[in-house]
């Protein structure tokens, strides 16, 4: 790990000096691989199978979502816009969903795709394979195929997320040919997989790289607009810089390229940065304390942590500023955010004073208490945030030690309660009912389960407010909420939100039209092409 | 000469060996905390109880550990390596698939740090304090101080980023699928180089050192003295009487040094993109996927005898003594 990091640090670094000066050597740069429109893309770390109902993740997504579709896509806005579907209706009350599918789609193996296979998935499969799926159809009363082109959802009672369930991520739609009456894991087409989007599976080099081809019968007219697509498998972050630096690929997202390195590259001529399309996403980044514990139950000591920790800080200097500083649960990029919360500035003295109402007063070295905190074993950044708390905690006189472990361990410790504080990101999944309200609602209090209300925080209000947001038909009331449960839990804080990230995407100057949606590199890719 | 019972016992005490490694591969892997379904929700994140009830009986993990080790010691003498439920591929496959890669590195490594190794020292034990000696020494110790990933990197950074020679990583250019055979191997070689020049450096810079001082040892030995006295010329006595007898330490070391060789490559495999087994080995231990690690120690763990057979061979041919005695 330090050795990695280390290495990384060190190339780019040199690589930085190395592109200033003049190549005496010749120009050992080679803008390589666009003939015929093909791209070249990195994918980290390699996923497990591209079968995305089976996997969902990160990397399984990226590649899958090429492949598989789901009914609906969001715009940068996160309103809904077709894949699929070609358009739909809600009933007046929100019960009612119907889906009016796109007519000439067609399975990668010439078959023709119907109604029957969107039940198949909905009520079968996915309900199976997907939890995140099988926690939105689980309020399906029927899910009926009223003609070969249209599917009508019943709800048991409203749900106002409902349509964001089907983003291709979320509810990717299956083959209800090769699957139906399947052992669906060992399935022999997963080694193959079949969807509907516009690339094709064509093969998959393990450890190398996984190699797409356009769909020649994608159902919208001139798509897709490039000709292949590889994803290539590059396991160090200095090779991955390397690798876009030379124009060996051509885009990179998420996590591709380390923090400090996203500004050099994207400073180069040939590439160009965006930090749009992960609306649909947006991950929210917090420290959690376990609220089990002596200390963190009790409000004062949390606000003083809160007080210690300069937002911007870990924005600028950790982040390199690929973030934006949180002020709650909800993220600024998605829908009910409230702004008017209660603002914790970063003030020593205030926590100190916290800290002495508490009674914990500096001992002989000015310690007033100890804490471990349990560092995320996810790369650089997660290092410096550990790190970053523990010096920033010492200035109000918290000792803090730093506990290591892998992601393994790290997963088992914290959803089995066993740890002080952590590190945490959500996926807000682009509605609070979908993904907010599971971190504090005290129904989601489940212990051995990842992603739930780990730090045990209980609030009979709190969980009141969101479940009756989650079934409100009506925008403006849902606001009204969403803005009252972001004021509490701002005040209680549960957990010490700091940053929303903001994952940049960084591609070959001369592509247009690659990202195009809220959901960004988790897209089809189906308008990206070469000007 | 080799008698049956001798083989009879050898192959036994292999076989014990191999049994050993296993289950002390079963202890290791199973008492790391931490379990397969709780990567996958960390690295997709989100999951709930029915997910992770389906993984733990997917991999066995509901069933008491002496059912577990049973299951597993049946597959390792049946030869049945298992099948990664994580990838959904037999882990057979998913080893052989990198193997080939993995060899290619290392042996090209290992041979070239062996053929330069010997080539050095002996250039250096030669002319003892000689300016030769000294560059050669002074050299040696750098490569042998240099971390292997930065040594890597250097070499990507001026032969790959600044002069354009190499490919920076991969096994192929990622378009080898419609390469002809010649192509194709020329395009791995291509590739090759870089890699297996990282990974033979430090080993080079052992070889020269211990192959210099082993050939210091025996040029003062009598029956150089007595070459020497006959007249033959340097040549003649540096290969006739010296060579085969500085290198029985160099032989020693290589065979040592090999089977880390295979498990140490995990940082070149790494930095390099090369699809090999150190980064398989690698990435199923953070994924905790216990079927792929347990099938990777134990074919590790019979490469390492195999070249241990090996070497016991290539020594009995380098020092013909050994098999007479």
């Amino acid at each position: 790990m330090k050795r990695r990091a280390f290495n990384t640090l060190l190339l780019s670094g040199l690589a930085a000096g190395a592109s200033g000066v003049p190549k005496i050597w010749g120009d050992g740069l080679a803008y390589a691989q666009t003939e015929g429109g093909g791209l070249t893309a990195l994918l980290t770390p390699e996923p497990p199978m591209l079968v995305l109902p089976l996997n969902q993740q990160q990397p399984t997504i990226v590649a899958g979502s090429k492949i598989y579709e789901g009914l609906l896509n969001f715009d940068f806005d996160l309103n809904p816009i077709p894949q699929l579907a070609a358009s739909w209706n809600v009933s007046e009350d929100g019960l009612t969903y119907t889906f009016h599918l796109q007519p000439n789609a067609k399975w990668h193996d010439g078959e023709p795709f119907t109604s029957a296979d969107v039940v198949f998935s909905c009520q079968e499969m996915l309900m199976k394979l997907h939890p995140r799926a099988r926690g939105n159809f689980e309020r399906c009363e029927s899910i009926t195929a009223l003609d070969d082109h249209t599917v009508e959802f019943v709800l048991k009672e409203p749900f106002a997320p409902f349509l964001k369930a089907f983003e291709a991520g979320s509810a990717p739609i299956s083959p209800k040919h090769i699957y139906e009456g399947t052992d669906y894991a060992n399935n022999p087409q997963n080694d193959h997989p079949i969807g509907t989007g516009p690339f094709m599976f064509k093969e998959w080099v393990r450890g190398s790289h996984i190699h797409l081809v356009a769909n020649p019968d994608y159902y919208v007219e001139g798509q897709p607009g490039l000709t292949e697509i590889y994803f290539r498998i590059v396991p160090d972050a200095a090779s991955r810089s390397v690798a876009m630096e030379t124009g060996e690929a051509q885009l990179s997202a998420w996590n591709d390229v380390e923090m400090f390195d996203v500004e050099r590259l994207a400073a180069l001529p040939h590439l160009t940065k965006t930090s749009q399309g992960y609306e649909f996403f947006s991950p929210l980044l917090w420290y959690e304390p376990n609220l089990r514990k002596e200390l963190f139950n009790d409000l004062r000591f949390r606000k003083a942590m809160m007080h210690l920790l300069d937002k911007s800080f870990i924005v600028d200097r950790i982040m390199f500023g690929q973030a934006k500083a949180a002020t709650g649960p909800i993220c600024s990029t998605t829908p009910f955010y409230e702004a008017d919360v209660q603002d914790y500035q970063t003030d020593a003295d205030k926590a100190m004073a916290l800290l002495d109402e508490m009674g914990l007063t500096p001992d002989g070295d000015g310690i007033r208490a100890k804490i471990n905190f349990l560092v995320v074993p996810a790369g650089e950044m997660w290092t410096r945030l550990a790190e970053y708390f523990r010096q920033a905690m010492a200035a109000g006189g918290i000792e803090v030690t730093l506990v290591s472990t892998d992601m393994a361990g790290w997963g088992q410790t914290v959803s089995n309660w066993d740890f002080d504080i952590t590190n945490n990101l959500l996926y807000q999944n682009a509605d609070p009912a979908l993904g907010v309200a599971r971190s504090y609602i005290s129904s989601n209090i489940r212990k051995g389960v990842l992603f739930t209300n780990t730090e045990g925080y209980e609030n009979p209000e709190v969980d009141r407010l969101f479940a009756e947001a989650a079934v409100a038909v009506n925008e403006a009331k849902r606001q009204e909420l969403y803005s009252k449960v972001q004021q509490i839990l701002v005040e209680e804080l549960p957990v010490l939100w700091v940053a929303e990230q903001q994952y940049p995407t960084l591609y070959d100057s001369r592509l247009t039209d690659v990202i195009v949606t809220g959901t960004g590199v988790n897209s089809n890719f189906a308008t990206a092409r070469y000007a | 000469m080799v008698s049956a019972t001798s083989v009879i016992s050898k192959l036994t005490g292999i076989a014990l060996a191999i049994l050993v490694i296993a289950t002390i591969n079963f202890i290791l892997v199973h008492s790391a905390p931490g379990d397969p379904a709780l990567v996958i929700a960390g690295q997709s994140g989100a999951t709930d109880a029915e997910f992770i009830d389906q993984i733990r009986r997917d991999y066995g993990l509901d069933q008491p550990w002496y059912v577990q080790y049973g299951g597993y010691l049946k597959k390792v003498v049946t030869l049945d390596l298992g099948y990664s439920i994580r990838q959904r591929e037999d882990v057979s496959t998913l080893i052989l698939e990198r193997l080939g890669p993995t060899l290619l590195l290392t042996v090209s490594a290992f041979a070239l740090s062996l053929v330069c190794g010997v080539i050095f020292g002996a250039f250096a034990g030669l002319r003892q304090g000689s300016w030769r000696d000294l560059a050669i020494s002074v050299l040696a110790l750098i490569l042998y101080a240099t971390p292997v990933f930065w040594l890597g990197l250097m070499l990507v950074l001026v032969f790959s980023i600044n002069l354009g020679w190499f490919p920076a990583f991969g096994y192929t250019d990622i378009r080898a699928a419609g390469f002809g055979s010649w192509h194709y191997a020329l395009d791995v070689m291509h590739h090759l180089v870089l890699p297996a020049v990282t990974l033979a450096a430090i080993y080079t810079a052992v070889y020269t050192r211990l192959m210099r001082s082993s050939l210091i040892e025996v040029s003062h030995e009598d029956h150089v003295k007595t070459a020497r006295a006959k007249g033959l010329s340097e040549g003649a006595i540096l290969r006739g009487h010296m060579l085969r007898n500085a290198a029985g330490p160099v032989v020693t070391f290589a065979g040592l040094q090999a089977g880390a060789l295979i498990g140490g490559a995990v940082v070149v495999e790494t930095v390099f993109s090369w699809p090999g087994l150190g980064r398989l080995t690698f990435d199923s231990v953070t994924a905790r996927d216990y079927p792929v690690l347990l099938g990777l120690f134990l074919v590790m763990s019979v490469l390492v005898i195999a070249i241990n057979l090996l070497t016991d061979l290539i020594h009995r041919l380098v020092d013909p003594r050994i098999g007479a005695r």
